[in-house]
């Protein structure tokens, strides 16, 4: 245990001090901040207004910018580690590969979570500063999601500088995987599944397997819980799972293939060469 | 106490490792020579148990892969290129020290006589540092632990005359409790270092000698350099070395470290049409 932390809190200070971090940590940052900025509390969009307002809005945005900044930001510092040196050398100290990986992810976790919650802490801080009432249901719950979403593309991440070898294969295959993700989300599989008469269970299956439909789907459940801007899709998924019972769902599958993604890296990095 | 039986790697289809048999026993210092591409580094690297091979290497019967902490507990190791960390100096000092159950200011002391003051640059961040320094703080880290076994890539490519002196002292104090494994491109570089000699080429041993055991790592030879004429050219290759000269500049003495005498001389030769007069003389430890 004492390896893990070791191995989590290195990683840290390495990221803290890292160029992507400070990009990250600003676009977050300046995502609440220019949301503010632009008075997005004193407007009113399908009902929603004050902070709720803004945390949907940031959270539409978090879900287009987390999954591929993750992605890549892991996978280049991982695999660019490994080929500039950093795991010959690290790796020759009396470290356990288990407490190596599972250290990394833990720290990477953190710093990467870290940002996204406090920009969103910082707003509610300032809400409640200004007066503003503070949906904590809402806020909750986003919570939830943006810990889950990071830990299902960092585990995704883990697993993709396991198998790659070389940065640059490493960045190629997370932006494959981040566009296949996008390009089959639920607008374009349906019209293809419809097109190629597939029945509409299976149809909604396929888009459920993808996290980013999972999590754009929740996020839309919050403020339209029959999600009704699904069409029939809604009632495919509301039949399925209820919508408490997609919510849950939302939580655990992406938590779930994230972990699962991190186990099989895991296993790939053990099994082969580190450096 | 190191053994590799048989150990052979292959990346996709070269094979950078062909059949390697040896046994290296405590207090060994070997000099690991070749080429580039002979297969030194991957050979170092089945030995720390970062790649998987074919064959078996064991520490002491212990596969270094399987056994990680316990075997590479007992290793220390210096890289030839120092990895770009990020990290401030002190936490890379904490986190090796932690690990390997050692106390950090054994790493300072070591630091210290190579000539690097650590208190001062304990917030800088490690890839920040002269090449220099890399070496010294990795050279440190290494040596300030019970290591049973002491890997080192090129470790004294780095360093100034002065501190290789201060470095080959470190190393006879660790000659009867530690094997050593020096790899080199050029034999000349580590001669003075060790008592056995192995080549590789295209990945197998292609000469394993024993080498005379004469040279002491402590001792200091006196010296003594009459030059015809003078050359600036000469001064500025002499620049680091314990060695000045007199008024008229034509005569340098001045004292280098025994293990350094190869290379010392290597360095004169390039201005043999210079010198008039050359004494190394043995002062002793």
């Amino acid at each position: 245990m004492k390896q893990l932390w070791l191995t989590a809190k290195l990683d840290i200070v390495e990221s803290l001090r890292a160029r992507w971090f400070q990009i990250y940590t600003l676009i977050f940052g300046g995502i609440v901040a220019l949301l503010f900025l632009f008075g997005l509390t004193e407007s009113r969009v399908l009902g929603f207004i004050g902070l709720s307002r803004l945390l949907v809005t940031y959270i539409q945005l978090t879900m287009a910018i987390l999954p591929i900044f993750v992605l890549i930001t892991t996978v280049r510092s991982v695999a660019g580690d490994r080929e500039a040196g950093v795991f010959e050398y690290l790796l020759s100290l009396p470290v356990s590969l288990s407490a190596w990986f599972w250290g990394k992810i833990v720290g990477r976790y953190i710093v990467v979570f870290a940002p996204v919650f406090l920009a969103m802490l910082g707003a509610v801080g300032w809400a409640t500063v200004q007066g503003i009432e503070v949906p904590w249901n809402i806020f909750g719950y986003y919570t939830a999601l943006l810990a889950v979403m990071a830990m299902c593309f960092l585990g995704i991440g883990m697993l993709i500088s396991a198998i790659a070898r070389s940065t640059d294969m490493a960045q190629g295959a997370a932006f494959l995987v981040w566009l296949t993700f996008l390009l089959f989300l639920d607008l374009i599989l349906l019209g293809v599944m419809i097109q190629g008469k597939v029945s509409p269970e299976i149809a909604v299956t396929l888009a459920l397997a993808n996290p980013l439909q999972v999590f754009r789907t929740a996020a839309l459940a919050l403020f339209d819980p029959q999600l009704i801007v699904l069409g029939p899709s809604a009632y495919v998924i509301l039949d399925l799972f209820g919508a408490e019972g997609y919510k849950i769902f939302a939580l655990a599958y992406p938590a779930a293939l994230g972990l699962l993604s991190a186990t099989i890296g895991y296993f790939l990095f053990r099994r082969g060469d580190l450096p | 106490m190191i053994q590799f039986n048989n150990v052979a790697k292959t990346f996709r289809r070269a094979r950078v490792l062909d059949g390697i048999s040896l046994n290296i026993g405590l207090g060994e210092r070997v000099a690991l020579i070749g080429s580039n591409g002979a297969g030194k580094t991957t050979l170092i690297r089945c030995l720390l148990g970062e790649y998987t091979h074919d064959g078996a290497v064991a520490i002491n019967g212990l596969d270094p892969r399987s056994n990680r902490t316990e075997v590479l507990g007992s290793i220390g190791f210096v890289p030839q290129l120092p990895p770009p960390l990020k990290m401030p100096v002190g936490q890379l000092i904490d986190f090796s020290a932690s690990l390997c159950g050692t106390d950090p200011q054994r790493i300072h002391a070591i630091a210290k006589r190579l000539g690097l003051d650590v208190e001062n640059i304990l917030t800088r961040q490690f890839v920040r540092l002269s090449g220099g320094m890399k070496q010294k703080l990795l050279i440190s880290i290494a040596l300030g632990r019970d290591a049973k076994v002491l890997v080192m890539d090129e470790p004294a490519a780095n360093l100034d005359p002065e501190a290789r002196k201060i470095f080959f002292d470190l190393l006879a104090e660790r000659l009867d409790d530690a094997t050593m494994i020096i790899s080199s491109h050029r034999l000349d570089e580590v001669s003075a270092l060790v008592n056995r000699v192995i080549e590789m080429d295209m990945g197998k041993v292609v000469l394993d000698d024993q080498v005379a055991d004469a040279v002491s790592m402590t001792a200091t030879l006196a010296c003594r350099i009459v030059l015809k004429r003078f050359e600036p050219a000469f001064a500025k290759a002499l620049d680091g070395w314990n060695i000045s000269s007199s008024d008229d500049s034509l005569t340098w003495t001045g004292s280098i470290a025994g293990p350094d005498r190869l290379r010392f001389l290597g360095i004169i030769s390039r201005y043999t049409a210079l010198v008039g007069d050359l004494s190394l003389a043995e002062t002793g430890n």
